[in-house]
């Protein structure tokens, strides 16, 4: 048996047909869900992808954090459905108030789009145990508005917890606190990072290399076993 | 133009004597004369305003048409062409069913004047045009030219260009594969933004710009209609600049990516249920445009009720309607049992559609307004009849002073020292620097297809997941070289772009071209532009690859003084399987280097010759077209057996440039040994064209020297990938990272 992980379009998702790709190298099946849709499709796992839904307007994610689809997914999230946001949705998923902290404009002013060094900080969310605790990896990422801010107590508190869960490494791209590029909830089942894993599934493909893989791995085997 | 009472035909019909504004809209007398000739009346205004529009350098290419047809004249014989010059973008077979369509175009004058703006409605524009093709855009490419890159202006346009580029295709989920970027102080006032772009969709999508079948709807779609815009095409891209007139800002156009994302999607998911007949987007001369080309070009003619075009501003005259250049919109000729399903696809994509007319079974195209007739024309004088000046040329006197100034005779470096000296200041020159604190600022990574990206010697895009099947595009220009003589300037221009698509591994297949010029009315400038086209003309015959089509932009002029005549060309090729395809990067130490090709003592025009001595004189690189050709099999063939790891052409900056970038991407240096017969100055800095390193792994090394020897190419063992040092034996060493200082550190210094 594989899993069926959705991925939902909002008007101006970008990556969302890489994110199925993503999905379907991985081994599972990506099910495409549509922001209007008022289910989940009974789906195993949900992806929002990245990209400049409703263009950005008013703040990232501050729109398609209102589609219908957001409803049953926040329900569902918070009893322990498996969600990753990336990039554009993990804007959204801090807009919805699943995970904490918001994104403000990178700090130096620019849209950038490089090949990053990370550190993975916690191995056990449930998408992120194909990883190991402090592994170095490559992930490209590009963003306007990916400078990470939360206020301190949140920050130690995310600290304390382990649920700091992506910190760059070497270059701190926007200004993020910390060096944070990505974080979880406390039940390990919500993900959100800036970073684009789903750009880096496949040799030669992108920067070549594949170290975005086991986020999509990691979360079929813990559906596939469950 | 006023409103009222009403100018309707039968108005203009009745009032023979009211004096139209045809100058203000940018008509000289002649023209004006031949449109009441066409119609044998006055124009009404709406009728003028088309008319201008339509008839505008930018639309018209009424400067450029009488060279541009040998194009046509001298298209070799190519079984990939499947739409040839004319449609909004030509298309091309690739094979396994896939066909690619492709297209560059200029925004020069409204960079200038909006930066951001300007260069993110290029961006809209170009991808439009793919789109109405009936393909799924994948990619672009930028190809850029700005003033000098220490001018206070520079640092006004090239951010805001940089950033409405990124801001406009980031947000539409475009990668961004390749382009250049190049200071000149001559396009101080006039920089130049090219824009290009790719599509791939299956052979049976192909869709025209044509309204057949009487009764068919005319939808309108996208965005509202506002006034922004108005005139770009005759007021601002026809016109050269002058300080002493008000602002045109009002004639820029504003873009908003978000709708134009939504605006791809819809038509897309239109095209899949085969709703649409005929489709056409609305750029420069908007509506005008739009419904006299679908009309002209389709068997019937056309009737449009203006007042159904939503308008984001309801104050607008409906001569402005038809002249406004608002972006985000298209439209498109539904059979009308289909309406009501393409209506459904806009809503859900939140796209306002609009059925503004239908195509009837005369020919004429015919607009109304609040009930009365406001345009009664035949479409085809508007959009293919306009006037075609055969504008006076002549070879300025100076171009003999400026090629007796031998380049090949400054001084030269003495010892290694200033050898070395001279490459450092080579390298982190601003036209050879790094430009990744520019190409950072582009998304290179969206739709998960970049086999390559900047700064590549092409972009590559895979386009079917099972088979590995790709397309390259390299995009090249080099207007040092084509002022000093613009034929063999637009040659080496096809040349590069062609060898750069080669040196990716890919098999070039076709050509698109962005020809960038002073004033037409400057016999001078007109030579540069004639002598331009019949190079490249000759060139893509030569070389077997077609121009599809392309773009003129004239009048790149402030006062007397032109930019540098400047063909920007583009070039397609297939790629079997990407997964063979050559980085620039070296990949492993001990890998031998070999020069392909000749090397000359050839610096006219040079970057050694503009860095080291500011100097622009000489004759350019010799072309030898066949010698590309065959340089280009040996590159494809050792990319597909498996004989070359990494390849990169030579051209500006020559031979160090190229090893330098290779061993910067790589973190990989090289040992060099100046060949026989060379000198360490001429092997490092010529700028000869036809030529490429390659690093060959040591098992190869016998079967690729064999290769080239049966087919006549000279190849020359030039040093081993090595140690993290540039050295070159008996004269210098560089080390890696103060290279990396160098080439790296410049753009951010001038601009950051």
């Amino acid at each position: 048996m594989t899993a069926r992980i959705g991925v939902v379009t909002f008007p101006g998702s970008l990556d969302d047909r890489d994110t199925q790709r993503a999905i379907r190298l991985a081994g599972a099946e990506p099910v495409a869900l549509w922001h209007k849709d008022k289910d989940l499709k009974q789906v195993d796992a949900v992806v929002l992808c990245g990209g400049f839904s409703y263009g950005d307007y008013l703040r990232a994610g501050a729109i398609a954090r209102f589609s219908p689809v957001m409803e049953p997914l926040l329900e569902q999230a918070k009893a322990g459905l498996p969600v990753l946001g990336i990039c554009n949705g993990f804007q959204i998923l801090t807009e919805a108030h699943l995970l904490p902290g918001t994104m403000l404009r990178n700090d130096h002013l620019h849209f950038i789009c490089r090949d990053q060094k990370l550190r993975v900080e916690n191995a056990e969310t449930a998408w992120t145990t194909d990883y190991t605790a402090g592994q170095e990896i490559h992930i490209p990422l590009k963003n306007n508005d990916g400078q990470y801010v939360a206020d301190a107590y949140t920050l130690d508190q995310l600290e304390a917890e382990g649920r700091v869960a992506f910190r760059y490494l070497d270059f701190n791209p926007n200004g993020s606190q910390r060096d944070i590029a990505g974080v979880t909830n406390a039940a390990g089942n919500v993900v959100g990072l800036m970073p684009h894993p789903e750009h880096a599934v496949e040799p030669l493909i992108g920067t070549g290399r594949t170290d975005g893989l086991p986020f999509f791995t990691s979360i079929l085997k813990k559906l596939v076993n469950a | 133009m006023s409103r009222t009472p009403l100018d309707t035909v039968e108005h203009a019909a009745a009032t023979p004597d009211v004096e139209l504004p045809w100058a203000e809209l940018g008509l000289k007398k002649d023209e004006y004369e031949r449109v009441v000739e066409i119609l044998g009346r006055r124009p009404t205004g709406a009728e003028l305003a088309m008319y201008s529009v339509m008839w505008s350098e930018h639309c018209s290419y009424k400067s450029s048409k009488v060279h541009l047809r040998q194009f046509g004249e001298k298209a070799p014989e190519n079984d990939a062409m499947l739409v040839g010059i004319g449609e909004n973008a030509g298309v091309v077979d690739v094979g396994q069913g896939y066909a690619v369509t492709f297209k560059v175009e200029s925004h020069n004058h409204p960079s200038y004047v909006e930066p951001y703006q300007g260069a993110a409605t290029g961006v809209g524009g170009i991808v439009r045009d793919i789109i109405a093709m009936g393909a799924r855009p994948v990619a672009v490419v930028d190809p850029l030219r700005f003033g000098a890159a220490d001018h206070p202006d520079t640092k006004r346009v090239l951010p805001g260009v940089v950033a409405g580029i990124g801001g406009y295709g980031n947000c539409l989920g475009l990668p961004n594969i390749g382009g250049e970027v190049v200071f000149d102080a001559c396009y101080q006032g006039n920089p130049l933004v090219n824009a290009g772009a790719i599509g791939v969709m299956r052979h049976e999508d192909i869709h025209l710009a044509k309204a057949s079948g009487a009764g068919n709807k005319v939808i309108l779609y996208g965005a509202r209609t506002g006034g922004d815009g108005i005139g770009g095409a005759s007021i601002l891209a026809s016109e050269t600049f002058d300080d002493a007139k008000p602002s045109k800002r009002p004639a820029v156009q504003v873009g908003d990516p978000f709708q134009e994302k939504l605006l791809i999607e819809c038509t897309l998911e239109a095209f899949q249920e085969k709703l649409v007949v005929g489709i056409q987007d609305l750029g420069a001369a908007g509506l005008s445009c739009a419904t006299s080309e679908l009309a002209s070009n389709g068997s019937g003619g056309m009737r449009v009720t203006l007042d159904d075009v939503p308008l984001r501003d309801s104050t607008l005259s409906p001569e402005e309607i038809l002249m406004s250049e608002s972006q985000e919109r298209m439209c498109a000729v539904v059979e009308p049992e289909k309406v009501d399903r393409f209506l459904e696809i806009c809503e859900k994509w939140d796209v306002i559609a609009t059925v503004i007319g239908e195509v009837t079974d005369g020919d004429r195209l015919e607009i109304y307004w609040h009930g009365g007739k406001i345009v009664d024309v035949d479409p085809r004088t508007v959009a293919h009849e306009g006037p075609v000046y055969e504008r006076p040329y002549a070879r300025p006197d100076w171009q003999d002073a400026l090629q007796a100034d031998d380049a090949n005779k400054l001084p030269r470096p003495e010892t290694s020292e200033e050898l070395r000296d001279q490459v450092l200041k080579l390298v982190s020159s601003p036209n050879q620097a790094s430009k990744s604190w520019i190409t950072s600022q582009y998304d290179h990574f969206v739709q998960g297809n970049t086999v390559l990206a900047q700064p590549e010697d092409s972009g590559m895009i895979r386009i079917d997941e099972e088979t590995g099947l790709g397309v390259a595009i390299a995009t090249d220009g080099n207007g040092r070289y084509a002022k000093l003589d613009p034929y063999h300037g637009a040659q080496l221009a096809l040349a590069e772009a062609y060898r750069n698509v080669a040196t990716t591994g890919a098999k070039p297949l076709a050509v698109s071209d962005c020809l960038n010029f002073g004033s037409p009315e400057d016999p001078a400038v007109m030579w540069q532009f004639a002598e331009a086209v019949r190079g490249l003309a000759d060139g893509c015959q030569q070389l077997g690859t077609p121009v599809t089509g392309g773009n003129v932009s004239l009048y790149n002029q402030t006062g007397e003084a032109a930019i540098h005549p400047t063909p920007v060309v583009a070039v397609l090729g297939v790629i079997d399987d990407v997964a063979r395809r050559t980085p620039v990067a070296f990949q492993e130490e001990g890998q031998l280097l070999y020069l392909l090709g000749d090397t000359r003592e050839e610096f006219g025009g040079s970057a050694w010759s503009q860095v080291i001595h500011d100097h622009l004189g000489g004759l350019p690189p010799k072309v030898d077209l066949e010698r590309e050709r065959l340089l280009a099999e040996i590159l494809i063939a050792g990319s597909r057996d498996g004989m070359i790891d990494s390849a990169h052409d030579l051209s500006d900056g020559g031979l160090i440039q190229a090893v330098v970038e290779s061993a910067l991407l790589g973190g990989k240096g090289a040992r060099l040994i100046v060949p026989d017969g060379l000198d360490a100055f001429t092997f490092l800095f010529s700028e000869s064209a036809g030529r490429a390193v390659v690093a060959v792994p040591r098992s190869e090394e016998l079967r690729f020297t064999d290769m080239c020897g049966a087919r006549g190419l000279p190849a020359t063992r030039i040093g081993v990938v090595d140690g993290d040092t540039v050295d070159v034996q008996g004269e210098f060493t560089l080390t890696l990272s103060e290279l990396r200082e160098a080439h790296e550190g410049t753009i951010p210094a001038l601009l950051a």
